[in-house]
């Protein structure tokens, strides 16, 4: 009886152990978050106002300097990127949810899943080598076109989801009235699934804009300010990289700045598509 | 045959604290806001099977997971008032759930053995649960419990084998053998045959009317000629106006089905609604 | 799938080319299908583009220095001597740092976003461990310089030393940058794909599973390590494959706490080197096509090593997905 009770005793005080380990990593992981967003903001808070949004960098030694160049250069490469990107994403995407039943969309769907998974490093290798060596130098499209490598798998996938969650009786409905496939795709399915796909374009936004390794062999980075696409162009990441392992106290606080900038934009993407998805499912 | 030994004797409604067998009092159940089950009081009889009959969604199962403290497991139910196993409140502050379920073993819908798991590790699952370590103890418990189960002949040449390769009537005596082998007092049996062909139906059956020569058996069911077949005693439960499950009538199984007090529990058994 | 298959999906035995481009009854149809083929294509088009590419321009390391490339741990610019050994171990070093970590707390958190939080807790936790998927990697590089490279300096590393310093793995001097580091938040990065992977398959797991052996008299552990991990096991390695994915090609957060050192040693705390953060420190600097060649094979075998453990998760979640799709009904 009594060995009975230990072995009783023994399991429970097991399980409590257990789950109160459980809820711990928990604590922990998301302790690392708030972590991590909390210091950029106390670190990068005598840099957070409004000139270090508009202002151009100072040199070394005066006071002030902003990032200007970089915001203006992230924007721009976002931009090209997702001109690039997401209407063959999107396409695809609309392959695979459509057409995508056979053999091809099988391997298609496993090649997007394993291009999401290739490194951003090697994504700018293969830039550099397609499009910086012919071109002759650094540019901003070839930065564009990392990018949009990086999230045309994210974007393909994202719609494909999006786009098979049209309930399959608007679809019927509409071939019942004998407009073509593509039209019922194009006006029916692509409506029904705007919110989704915008998420899907968002979410691949959100993956690119703090991208930093595919840039250094690609965008460069640039302190001078925009100067065309077949230049190389400033972006907030490689800044970023630049003035953390820099020797300099100043460029240390202009880096947490830049890094709360960085996080809160990728954070409001993130809240808004979670915003977008979770009232689609209600 | 079963009918034939039954006592004519009324279900006691107020036990002494020692009574064997589930004394349920002022039984009410909720699945978040909404009620499952209303004041349901009877006395489960030791050594009986007592059958649960009712439309869908009357509680059926609600109210036998009352019985080993399942209901609970499911996110944002809960429960009111006493069962007393063996005229111990299960529902007491300080009792553990764990404790409790270790006595009132529970069989399921659908069959679920564990897929991972041979035949032997299935039916070994709950002793090792309990420390049983030793190699011939826990070998005799598990020839013991297949036995009782009436499968042991069948799978006595494939206990190594995955429990998932069975057949489905194959599978749900294996999982009754998994509640046997920790010997446990009462076994509760959530339509049992429902998921079942009628050959593995009438085999359960049997094996109901065998095992409760040792166990106190209670089973939900929605046939009411199955409930006519292995039980003893019968409980009939409808829902009321809010959808909450109320016991209409309790008593003798051949009673109730011959001459029911209640004209709701006439209309049902006689097909009229349900 | 949200829809019946349509009869024009049906897959026809005959040559599937010609049935593919036969089937469409409009014009517009047969267009706007080929687009779309042709974007999808274009992704695998990537892939085979990537390789060539990629072998292409590492093409003279790789006629020059042979399998030598990966056993030799000279990496000499001035005499155009290459060996990639110390970063292949640096990634593999850190990478399994990374994993150690990584997956006990992965799964703890996954546990309990699945099966012990409260309801109301579930999503915004579920949501925050995702957030930190979506913290940019140079940022948390960031962080991890200045706030967790002197922790891990001291105390971490000083204590370590301490007590455990009769083992290689901890002898040295604690520079704080180094492997540790690099494995520590690798770890990081790691754990949201893990823990979102191995949530997902715990969720799909069916209930029968857990109150089948809650009614044997177990407790809610006992239920959980001994019907839903075992039901769930495919998942969850293929979520520890992907989190190893994910690892392995990190690149800015490494390069920024590991130290830029070029050594294969058992000592946890000196400064090292991945493929990844070699090529990012490198790259830019590199002239002529060896130098340059040899860091694109550094960048072709992480491309090789990774695309393995991704088709390998890949295929996995997709088995377990399929296979709880037929156990759970």
């Amino acid at each position: 009886m009594t060995t009975d009770m230990q072995v009783y005793l023994r399991r429970r005080t097991t399980s409590y152990l257990m789950v109160g380990l459980c809820g711990l990593a928990t604590l922990v992981a998301v302790s690392i978050l708030l972590l991590v967003v909390g210091y950029t903001l106390v670190k990068g808070i005598a840099f957070l106002n409004l000139d270090f949004v508009t202002q151009t960098a100072q040199p070394l030694g005066e006071p002030g300097g902003g990032i200007r160049h970089e915001i203006i250069g992230t924007l721009v490469l976002v931009a090209l990127a997702s001109v690039l990107g997401i209407p063959v994403g999107l396409l695809a995407g609309a392959y695979l949810s459509e057409f995508g039943g056979g053999r091809t969309g099988l391997v298609v769907r496993l090649v997007a899943d394993v291009l999401t998974g290739v490194p951003s490093v090697v994504v700018g290798i293969f830039v550099y080598v397609l499009v910086v060596q012919p071109m002759g130098t650094f540019s901003a499209l070839s930065g564009g076109v990392a990018l949009a490598i990086i999230m045309l798998p994210v974007v393909a996938r994202t719609t494909e989801e999006m786009m098979r969650l049209v309930p399959a009786t608007y679809r019927e409905a509409a071939l019942a009235l004998g407009i073509p496939r593509w039209r019922m795709i194009v006006s029916v399915v692509m409506p029904g699934a705007m919110v989704g796909i915008v998420t899907g374009s968002m979410l691949g936004i959100a993956r690119i804009a703090g991208e930093t390794a595919p840039l250094i062999f690609t965008a460069l980075g640039n302190r001078f300010g925009f100067a065309g696409l077949g230049q190389p162009i400033a972006a907030m990441p490689l800044q970023i990289w630049r003035y953390a392992v820099s020797a300099y106290d100043t460029w240390h606080q202009q880096a947490w700045a830049a890094s709360f900038l960085l996080v809160m934009l990728v954070l409001v993407i993130s809240i808004t598509v979670r915003w977008l998805t979770s009232r689609r499912y209600h | 045959m079963v009918m034939q030994e039954e006592r004519t004797m009324e279900p006691q409604t107020t036990p002494g604290p020692a009574t064997r067998g589930i004394v349920v009092q002022k039984l009410n159940a909720w699945y978040g806001p909404l009620q499952a089950l209303r004041d349901v009081s009877l006395t489960i009889l030791p050594n009986r099977v007592t059958s649960v009959i009712g439309p869908s969604g009357c509680g059926k199962s609600t109210f036998i997971r009352c019985l080993n403290r399942m209901h609970e497991v499911v996110p944002g139910a809960r429960v009111q008032g006493k069962v007393l196993l063996d005229g111990e409140d299960i529902y007491a502050p300080g009792v553990d759930p764990v404790r409790v379920r270790r006595r009132v073993g529970m069989v399921f819908q659908r069959p679920n053995p564990f897929p991972t798991m041979s035949v032997f590790d299935n039916v070994a699952a709950g002793l090792r649960l309990n420390g049983l370590r030793r190699p011939g103890q826990m070998s005799d418990a598990v020839e013991r419990a297949l036995q009782q189960a009436a499968l042991w002949d069948e799978v006595k040449d494939k206990l190594k084998q995955s429990g998932s390769a069975l057949s489905g009537g194959q599978q749900q005596r294996l999982c009754i053998a998994r509640a046997l082998a920790v010997q446990p007092e009462v076994l509760l049996m959530d339509e049992p045959c429902s998921a079942l062909d009628p050959v593995a139906t009438s085999r359960i059956e049997d094996l109901v009317r065998a095992l409760k020569e040792r166990y106190t058996i209670v089973i939900v069911t929605h046939n009411m000629q199955q409930a006519a077949r292995v039980s003893d005693m019968t409980a009939f439960l409808l829902m009321g106006d809010d959808r909450a499950g109320e016991l209409i009538e309790y008593g003798q199984t051949r009673q109730m089905f011959t001459n029911p007090r209640d004209e709701r529990t006439e209309a049902y058994i006689t097909g009229r609604f349900g | 799938m949200a829809r019946a298959p349509h009869p024009q999906e049906v897959h026809a035995p005959v040559w599937w080319w010609r049935a593919r481009f036969r089937r469409p009854a409009s014009p517009g149809d047969w267009v706007f299908q080929t687009i779309a083929l042709l974007a999808a294509l274009s992704l695998v088009g990537l892939l085979v583009a990537m390789t060539l590419y990629l072998l292409n321009a590492a093409w003279p390391a790789v006629t020059r220095f042979g399998l030598g490339f990966l056993t030799s741990s000279t990496w000499d610019p001035v005499q155009e001597v290459f060996g990639a050994l110390p970063a292949v171990y640096g990634t593999l070093l850190t990478s399994a740092i990374a994993m150690l970590v990584a997956i006990p707390v992965s799964l703890g958190v996954a546990i309990f976003l699945a099966e012990l939080a409260p309801p109301w807790l579930r999503a915004p936790a579920s949501f925050l461990v995702e957030m930190l998927a979506a913290i940019p990697s140079v940022v948390l590089g960031l962080w991890g310089l200045f706030v967790m490279v002197p922790v891990i300096r001291d105390p971490v590393e000083r204590w370590l030393g301490s007590s455990l310093g009769f083992l290689p793995l901890f002898q040295g001097p604690p520079f704080g940058v180094g492997f540790l580091a690099g494995g520590l938040i690798l770890a990081i990065m790691a754990l949201p794909i893990i823990t979102a992977v191995a949530r997902d398959t715990l969720a799909a797991v069916p209930s029968s599973q857990r109150e089948a052996m809650l009614a044997l008299g177990a407790t809610r552990w006992e239920a959980i390590s001994r019907a839903v991990l075992p039901y769930a096991r495919s998942g969850i390695v293929a979520a520890g494959i992907l989190g190893l994915g994910r690892a392995l090609g990190e690149t800015m957060a490494v390069t920024m706490v590991i130290g830029n050192g070029y050594q294969v040693t058992a000592r946890l705390f000196a400064p090292g080197n991945t493929m990844a953060s070699k090529i990012a420190t490198e790259f830019n600097e590199a002239s002529g096509d060896l130098y340059i060649g040899s860091l694109v094979e550094l960048a072709l075998v992480l491309f090789a090593i990774t695309l393995m453990v991704n088709v390998v998760g890949r295929l996995l979640v997709r088995w377990t997905v399929a296979k709880a799709r037929v156990g759970g009904q």
